[in-house]
This record gives structure tokens, C-alpha cells and sequence, in this order.
């Protein structure tokens, strides 16, 4: 198939989820709206942790950490100064946050931006560290991260939290920064920095032995990573209105952590898919712990019963899926029309192969 | 003075239990390096099964205790044999994955089975004991804990360096798929170990337990990520290192508290700066062995 | 592959299970923290709730049905479960939640949607600031700090106190700040104030601080199970001062867990059967509650009976379903009758109603005094 062909291809879905999203946004409820709008944070985030760890190899357990940093960044740059003078009971606000309120495209660029200044400052040292032991590592800088938040109430309000951010966040935002987050991480990839960053995750004393600088690309991934992270919490901040330090605690990551392997370690496909079926089934199963009444016998309510499930469907689905959902396959073009192909004429399935 | 001599009691107390947890956590990893997220759940495990032993079966103490640590070990075995096994040849993230979700599943299986209030531990009147040495204080389950590690420790020592199980775990450890040629049962070892393993989370809880007499569901999970600290620090896989970093860890908190308690609200993110500085410097742990990767 | 196939028909059948069939009902929406850390205090509310709903189970003529949904003790779960009550049940009101942390994000959600909510527990002042569809049925936490700080520095004459804050929650936070400034400035020390983190079971370091020094009383706004292991750890360690604490500690499982250790704890609470706030609906209540649940009523589900109370009434006396209609009704509530005393609600949300002080005696809550606001 033609570049030309696909790309013009690309454009033309591109402007099928613009149609999609003009009509989701004035037919369906704020609650469908609202898991729509956070599965797609999720797939931000998702995104972005499967750059450093399903691309580049290093296990990061610290993504709630740069959320909270971008969160906290975007929502002090937009919540009006009515707000902060009443929420901040403990201690006001300092400057120049107090007075400061700027568009929310240029703070979430700036929370995004804080996060990756962070994740050089910690990237460096920590980088240097393997395996579970960077995992533990960077699990540690997220926790910090949020002890310092609760500690600090001239910035951060302490537990208090923040309230009142302006709700700007739809799925214009949230799906226009997910296409972008997928965009930018695709091109990453398939450049030259991409082939290092898979070199480096295949075998690190290889990669070294062939000239590839590991501190540059492992810092370099790990920023860019939390770049999209901080945009997606903020994002998620200016989804929620309100927002305090146990938003941000290491359950978060596990979460962003499970829609990653769900998806298939690797595969921005499958991250995506996952994130939008990790979030509706949370909230399908709303059902089968409210009780039930079928006239002649009722079901009581049965507090905790749909986390026994989803935690129950999680294994269920890592144990029969170890490579997750979409293994490395990627959606393509070329895949999708050799897909129909092999519907339309089943017996040439053998020679085709899978894409 | 006497504060100074006060906290480092209880800085002994605490970290004795941070060893013990510990000590089962890196014995996991050391066999099948996996961080086993959900060894603060066999842990909660092991204190409720006590807590229904002697309120529901009105057992004796000592045999609920018995009775407690059997099941919680059954627990691990069952969680290695259903979530882990299926899992051996998969990717390691996939495993990792897998012991999240059955940190989640006992978690809220624990809200559904046991409800989601605290229950009140009772614990035996000798518990309930201080001894005071001038103005120090010290619980005598601070002495029971100490003891009860150190007595753990030797035989851990001794089961694993003295035999044969030992010897097959050793191997395991290092490489699995030789052990496996040289007939070693791999399955039945990785579930003797996940049953030590889990036998020592049960310890660990209820003595947690009597020392803090509340129990519920989500109990095991700060002090699992704390004991997972501790091992990391003591250099993961390695039995005297995790022992080592839970006095170091439990000890460092309470003397920073104790020193600057203006920084008190600091307590959790100093553990884990701690560990941050001690890997930059040992990158695998205090005890942990440089492990030089082959080219 | 059939596993896999399995696995999507189950799914399948838990979204068809979500499809119910319409009656002809009014339906009130329940969040609460069913499970999670604050699971304990999403079960006492339901006691209140299902208790209050068993008594008064209609409204204009037609039945209530409460739909529950859990929010998992999580900010984000709370706002979520709060925009499916509201878009996806059709509630005509909402009730909730358990603590204030998960009632703002939640309240946020329900006021834009021009819902109207009435909260039974949750004290933060910042819950029903500038949201004119959210009503509370208890007092706030400036009130309940600085009665506190009286009755410690006026009615038992301690001088220099001392405080243990949970960093991590918003009503441990505030409470503390209030007491702080109150006790400061009538004329009171804080000679210690120090931190924890929820999920903390430690305290043994911080407790041998506030010993070693001459504080009267420790104060500590956290929540029951936190508190309890901290009295217990404190009396271990020596400390004799007077324990004091908020309206979360009027709870028999404090009694429970730290037992004799919980001896002469004083805190700030709703209702207690002597006080004179009580009122002819409170007996009714204790007796009910009795029976039904075998167990002494607590603080918690006396709110959540009355806030289901208030809630019916206000329905009853706007005469609709309408929302518009159900707030004014709120927002107009003079001297309504409930089980933990009489409720006016103020012009900002807020309900006017004393605090009742209570102590730990013989291994039960006795009515100490009230405070008047």
C-alpha cells in the first residue's frame, strides 16, 4: 500500500473521530461523557508508560508521581483567584501562584513540561539503576512526591487538596491529546531514537557496545514519557474539579501499569483498547454489587463484590492472555484490509499470515 | 536520654517486624524474582485466621496460632499453584501483573468475607505486659517479636543451606531451567518455598497484630510495601540482608521522628529516600551481590 | 479461544444484568465508601439509611428506592459513582457521603448537575461553599475545632496541649487548624504538634515525644481506628494527659479496640440519648435501631437516619420531584425534628445545631456537656 494511500487514509478517520466526537458530545450524558473522557486520560497515560517500559525496557513504577506534578501544575495556573483565596484554609497561597491564571492549553503544556523537568532531575541518578531495583526506586520518588504534596499547604493545600478547577476537560481535549500523545510517541519510535531505545531494551551491553549513548536515551525516553504523563494528570485534575495528594497514590500507577500488560506490552493498539476496557468494565460491574430484586427473591447488596470480579476477570485475562490483548501487533492499514481480505476469501488465510 | 534510649526500642520493636515480613518477601523473589505484591494480603490472611480461631472455634492461643500459620501457608501455595504457575514461561511483567491483581482479589474478597470494619484483636494478658527499666518502656511483644525473628532466621538459614530442599531452591534460584535438568523438582520446591514464605507472613501478621490490635482487610499493605523496602534495601533475594533492613528501616524511622519532629509528617517518604540513597551507592542492595551481566 | 469467547459472554451478560426494568418509584441515590479504607464508616451510614427507609419507605405517595452505589474510599470513584446516579439512575436526590473528602468531589458533580444533595457527615466547611444544591444536615468543622479548644482551655483548665495530625486527610487537617487557632488565642500552647499518614500503625516515636513533654492533653482529630491505636500505644508509653478528639471517635469500635487505653477520651459529637438536644424521635430511634440491629446506635447512623429524614420532608414539602423546588424546600428548613436534635439550616447550606461533648467512662460514652454555637 501507497504512503500517500495511508496517510490519506489516517486523515480520513482522523476526521471520522472529529464527527464522532462533535455528536458524542452533545448526545451522550455527562456520565458516559465522563468514562469516555477518562478512559482516554488513561490511554494518554498508558501510552506514555508503555514508551519507557514496553519500548525502552526499564521498569518506571513512577507515573502517578509525574501525574501529581503535572495535575498540581495545571490546576494552580487555572483555578480563578476567588478560589484559591477561599480553599486554602491552612496557610494562602504563594506567590506567584495567587495571582496567576493562565489558558489551559499553556498550563497543561506547563504541567506536562514541570513533570519532564522532574523526571530529568531524578531520570539521571535513578536511570543508572536495573530492573526491579529501578522499579522500587522510581515507586519510591512517586511516593515522595505526594508526602512532600501533603506537607507543603502554601502550594499544595495539604490533604485539603484544590478545588474548584474549571472543569475545561471534554473529549476534544482528552481524545485531541491522546491522537497527539499516539502521534508524537509513533514518530519517536520509528525514528532513529526508537531503533536505540529497542536496542537498549532487547540488551543493554549490546546496544552500549554498538554506540548507542544509554543515560541519553534512557533520560530522554523517561522524559518524554513524563511529559505525557503530567498532561494527562492534568487533564484528569480538570476532569475531576478537585484534587488532593491520595489521588496520587501507587495504586494509580498499578492501574496505568495493568492497562499497559493488559494491552500487550509494546503495543500502542492494545494499551489504547485496554484503557477503554479497563475503565467501562469498572463501570459495568457497578450491577452485581447493588442487590437485586427478581420479585419472588431478592439479592442484598454485597459491598466489594465488584472488585473480587474485576480483580478475578484481571487474572483470568493475564493468565490466558500472557502476552496481553495484542501482544507487539499493531493496528495498520495494511493489516486492517488484509483482516477484511481474509473474511471475504477464507481459504487464502494460509498463505497471508497474520500482520 | 532517656527518649534517645526509648526509641531505640522502639525502633527495635518495629523493625524486628519489618525483618520478619521481610525475610519471607525476598525469599520469593529470590526463587522466582518476582515481587510478590501480594504478600501484605497473606499477611492479613494471617491475622484473620487467628482472629476466627479464637473467637469463632474458641481454640486455644497457641493452637489457633498453629492453625493460622498452617492455612495462611495453604493460602500461598494455592495463590503460587493458581496465579503463578500458569505464568512460569510468560513474560516476568505478566507475573508481576498477576500478583497485583491477587493483591486486589484478596483485598476485596477480605471486604466481602470479612467486612470492611476493623475488628479489635484481643490479645493474651502476657501481651499486654510492659517491662520498664527506669523510664524505659518495652512491650513484651517487642521481645517476643525479636525473638520470635531471630528463631525464624537460624532455621531459614538452616533449611536452606543445610538441605536438600535448600540445595534445590539454591539451584532454582540461580538457574532454573539447569535445576530442571539435574531432576529437580522445580514445581514442588517454588511451592515449599511459597509455603515458608507465606508461613512467615502469618507469623509476622499476627504478631503485628497483637502489637497494633486492629485488623482489616487492607492492613497488610503499607507494612508489605514497607517489608518490601526493607528487602530491597538489604539487597532483594538475600534472607540475613532482608533481616537487616527491616531493624535498619524501622530504626530510621522512629529516630527520625524522634530527633526532628517537625519533619513526623516526612516518616513514609524518609523510608523510601533512604532506599534511593543506599541503591545509588550499592545498586543491589546492601547485601546483595553485584551480579555482572554476561556478554 | 473458547475461553476467550467465554469470557465476553460473561461480560455481556453483567451489561445486560445493568438494564432494569422501570417502576414507577422515586429514586434517592446513596455514596457512600462501601469498601476501602473508610468501609467502616460507609456501613454505619447504611444502618441509618436502611433504618429511616424501612420507617418511612414512601413519599408522595409513591415508594423510595434507594440506589447505592460504592465509591471505593476514592476521589475519583466518588465523582464517577456520583455522574452515574445522576445520568445513568435518574436519582431525584442524593445522599452522602462518609467523609469529606469524597463528599466534595462528589458534591461538585451533583450542584453543577443542579441535583440536590444532602450530606449527613462529612464537616469540611469547603463541602457546601458556593454550591447552592448541597445541604448538610451536621455542624462544620470551625465550629467543632474552636468548641473543643474552649472546652479544653475553659471546662478542664488544661494550658499547654499537644497535637497528632493526620497529614493525609482533609478533616484531620482542618479540625486541627481550627482547634489550633482557637486554643492560641485564648491564651493556650501547643507545646508539640506532630504528624502521621494514614495507613500509619506506628506511633510509638511520636508518642514519646508528646510524653517527654508537660502537655495536659493530646489532641487528635483522626479518624476512630487510627485513634484507637494510638491511645493504646500512648498509655503504653506513659503519657497521662487528657485524650480529645472529634465527632469520628463517637464509635464502639474505639471502645473495642484500644479498650481500657480509651479510658477518659473526650471528644465532640452529634447526639448522645442524655443531652438535652435530644427530642422525642431520638428515643423512637434507639429503640428501633436496637431491634434491628442488635447493637447501640452510633453517631454516624444517627446523621444518616436524619439526613434521610430531612431529605423526605423537604420532598414532601415541595410537593414535586422537582429539584428546583426540593433545594428551596433544604434551603428553608426551620426546627426539623430529627433523631440527633433539632436542624435549621443556615444561609450558607450549613446546618445550626450544638455540639454535645462526650467522655469515655467505664468503658462507655457518658454525656459531658453541650455547646452551644
Amino acid at each position: 500500500m501507497s504512503k500517500t494511500k495511508k496517510q490519506l487514509l489516517t486523515t480520513g478517520a482522523l476526521i471520522l473521530l472529529g464527527i464522532c466526537i462533535l455528536w458524542a458530545q452533545s448526545n451522550f450524558n455527562n456520565y458516559t461523557l465522563r468514562i469516555l473522557n477518562l478512559s482516554a486520560i488513561y490511554a494518554i497515560l498508558g501510552v506514555s508508560l508503555n514508551l519507557i517500559f514496553g519500548f525502552t525496557g526499564q521498569f518506571s513504577l513512577g507515573h502517578a508521581g509525574f501525574m501529581a506534578i503535572g495535575a498540581y501544575t495545571t490546576s494552580l495556573l487555572i483555578i480563578p483567584k476567588y478560589y484559591k483565596e477561599m480553599t486554602f484554609l491552612i496557610e494562602p497561597l504563594i506567590w506567584p501562584f495567587s495571582v496567576l491564571q493562565l489558558p489551559f492549553i499553556v498550563a497543561l503544556l506547563l504541567g506536562g513540561l514541570f513533570a519532564a523537568i522532574f523526571a530529568i532531575i531524578i531520570g539521571l541518578p535513578v536511570l543508572r539503576l536495573r530492573g526491579d531495583y529501578l522499579g522500587i526506586a522510581t515507586l519510591g520518588f512517586a511516593e515522595i512526591i505526594r508526602v512532600i504534596a501533603n506537607n507543603i499547604p502554601q502550594i499544595t493545600n495539604g490533604a485539603l487538596g484544590l478545588k474548584g478547577i474549571p472543569a475545561y476537560t471534554n473529549l476534544w481535549w482528552t481524545l485531541g491529546f491522546t491522537v497527539f500523545t499516539i502521534f508524537v510517541i509513533k514518530r519517536l519510535i520509528a525514528s532513529s531514537y526508537g531503533r536505540a531505545l529497542m536496542a537498549i531494551r532487547e540488551n543493554e551491553i549490546a546496544a552500549e557496545a554498538i554506540g548507542v549513548s544509554l543515560t541519553y536515551h534512557k533520560v530522554m525516553s523517561f522524559t518524554v514519557s513524563a511529559f505525557f504523563a503530567g498532561i494527562g494528570g492534568g487533564l484528569l485534575a480538570s476532569l475531576l474539579t478537585t484534587i488532593d495528594p491520595r489521588a496520587f497514590m501507587f495504586v494509580m500507577t498499578f492501574n496505568i501499569l495493568i492497562v499497559v500488560v493488559i494491552g500487550g506490552l509494546g503495543s500502542i493498539t492494545g494499551t489504547v483498547i485496554a484503557a477503554f476496557l479497563f475503565n467501562f468494565m469498572l463501570e459495568y460491574l457497578r450491577p452485581i454489587e447493588q442487590g437485586f430484586d427478581l420479585g419472588f427473591i431478592s439479592f442484598p447488596e454485597i459491598p466489594g463484590l465488584r472488585m473480587v470480579t474485576f480483580s478475578l476477570a484481571l487474572l483470568v485475562v493475564i493468565i490466558y492472555n500472557q502476552n496481553g490483548l495484542m501482544g507487539k501487533l499493531e493496528f495498520t492499514w495494511q493489516g486492517l484490509f488484509d483482516f477484511i481480505d481474509r473474511i471475504k476469501n477464507p481459504k487464502n488465510s494460509d498463505e497471508k499470515g497474520v500482520s | 536520654m532517656d527518649i534517645f534510649l526509648q526509641n531505640l526500642a522502639n525502633g527495635l520493636s518495629l523493625g524486628s517486624l519489618y525483618a520478619l515480613i521481610a525475610i519471607g518477601y525476598t525469599m520469593v523473589y529470590g526463587i522466582l524474582r518476582l515481587i510478590n505484591f501480594a504478600h501484605g494480603e497473606i499477611f492479613m490472611l494471617g491475622a484473620y485466621f487467628l482472629y476466627y480461631g479464637v473467637l469463632i472455634f474458641n481454640l486455644p492461643w497457641w493452637l489457633s496460632f498453629i492453625v493460622a500459620v498452617i492455612l495462611t501457608a495453604i493460602a500461598g501455595m494455592l495463590t503460587e499453584r493458581f496465579a503463578y504457575r500458569p505464568l512460569r514461561k510468560a513474560p516476568r511483567i505478566s507475573i508481576l501483573i498477576s500478583a497485583i491483581g491477587v493483591s486486589f482479589f484478596l483485598q476485596n474478597a477480605g471486604i466481602v468475607v470479612f467486612s470492611g470494619v476493623p475488628k479489635s484483636f484481643h490479645r493474651p494478658a502476657i501481651f499486654d505486659h510492659m517491662f520498664i527499666f527506669g523510664n524505659i518502656r518495652i512491650s513484651s511483644i517487642t521481645f517476643a517479636s525479636i525473638v520470635i525473628s531471630l528463631i525464624f532466621l537460624m532455621g531459614l538459614l538452616f533449611i536452606v543451606y543445610r538441605t536438600k530442599t535448600g540445595l534445590a531452591m539454591r539451584a532454582i534460584s540461580t538457574d532454573i531451567e539447569t535445576a530442571r535438568l539435574m531432576a529437580v523438582n522445580v514445581d514442588q520446591t517454588i511451592s515449599i518455598t511459597f509455603a515458608i514464605g507465606s508461613a512467615l507472613a502469618a507469623v509476622g501478621g499476627i504478631l503485628w497484630a497483637l502489637k497494633y490490635p486492629q485488623i482489616f482487610p487492607l492492613m497488610g499493605m503499607i507494612p508489605g510495601l514497607k517489608a518490601f523496602i526493607a528487602a530491597v534495601l538489604g539487597g532483594i533475594g538475600n534472607i540475613f540482608g532482608a533481616m537487616i533492613g527491616g531493624f535498619i528501616l524501622g530504626m530510621a524511622e522512629i529516630l527520625l521522628v524522634g530527633f526532628m519532629p517537625q519533619l513526623s509528617g516526612y516518616r513514609d517518604a524518609f523510608a523510601f529516600l533512604i532506599l534511593i540513597i543506599i541503591l545509588l551507592f550499592k545498586p543491589d542492595g546492601l547485601m546483595g551481590k553485584n551480579v555482572q551481566e554476561k556478554v | 479461544m473458547k475461553k476467550k469467547i467465554l469470557f465476553f459472554v460473561l461480560m455481556g451478560l453483567f451489561i445486560l444484568s445493568s438494564v432494569v426494568v422501570a417502576q414507577d418509584v422515586i429514586k434517592i441515590g446513596v455514596f457512600e465508601p462501601m469498601t476501602g479504607p473508610f468501609a467502616v464508616g460507609g456501613e454505619l451510614s447504611m444502618q441509618g439509611y436502611r433504618l429511616a427507609q424501612m420507617q418511612n419507605p414512601t413519599v408522595l405517595g409513591k415508594k423510595i428506592e434507594l440506589v447505592v452505589v460504592d465509591n471505593k474510599s476514592d476521589k475519583v470513584e466518588a465523582a464517577n459513582a456520583v455522574s452515574r446516579l445522576v445520568n445513568h439512575n435518574d436519582v431525584v436526590a442524593i445522599l452522602g457521603s462518609y467523609s469529606s473528602g469524597l463528599t466534595i468531589p462528589g458534591a461538585e458533580v451533583a450542584n453543577k448537575a443542579k441535583v440536590p444533595m444532602v450530606v449527613a457527615t462529612a464537616t469540611n466547611p469547603l463541602v457546601t461553599m458556593g454550591k447552592e444544591y448541597i445541604y448538610r444536615a451536621c455542624f462544620i468543622d470551625p465550629f467543632q475545632g474552636s468548641a473543643l479548644a474552649k472546652y479544653t482551655y475553659n471546662n478542664l483548665g488544661i494550658k499547654k496541649a499537644a497535637m497528632l495530625v493526620d497529614v493525609a486527610q482533609d478533616y484531620s487537617v482542618g479540625l486541627a487548624n481550627f482547634y489550633n487557632r482557637t486554643y492560641k488565642e485564648l491564651g493556650g500552647e501547643i507545646v508539640s504538634n506532630l504528624k502521621y499518614q494514614t495507613g500509619d500503625q506506628d506511633f510509638s516515636a511520636q508518642m514519646t515525644q508528646i510524653t517527654s513533654t508537660d502537655a495536659g492533653a493530646l489532641f487528635f482529630p483522626g479518624y476512630f481506628g487510627d485513634v484507637a491505636l494510638i491511645a493504646t500505644q500512648g498509655r503504653e508509653l506513659g503519657f497521662k494527659g487528657v485524650y480529645m478528639g472529634g465527632d469520628t471517635l463517637d464509635n464502639p469500635k474505639l471502645l473495642e479496640i484500644a479498650g481500657e487505653h480509651a479510658e477518659g477520651v473526650v471528644a465532640t459529637t452529634f447526639y448522645h440519648p442524655d443531652a438535652p438536644a435530644a427530642t422525642e424521635a431520638s428515643q423512637i430511634f434507639i429503640d428501633e435501631f436496637i431491634k434491628e440491629y442488635d447493637e447501640e446506635p452510633n453517631a454516624v447512623s444517627v446523621m444518616t437516619y436524619d439526613a434521610y429524614n430531612l431529605l423526605i420532608s423537604a420532598i414532601e414539602k415541595a410537593g414535586s420531584t422537582d429539584a428546583d423546588a426540593i433545594k428551596d424546600a433544604l434551603a428553608s428548613t426551620e426546627d426539623f425534628v430529627g433523631a440527633g436534635g433539632t436542624i435549621t439550616i443556615d444561609d450558607m447550606g450549613n446546618a445550626i445545631r450544638p455540639a454535645v461533648v462526650i467522655k469515655v467512662v467505664n468503658g462507655e460514652f457518658v454525656y459531658e456537656a453541650t455547646i452551644q454555637p
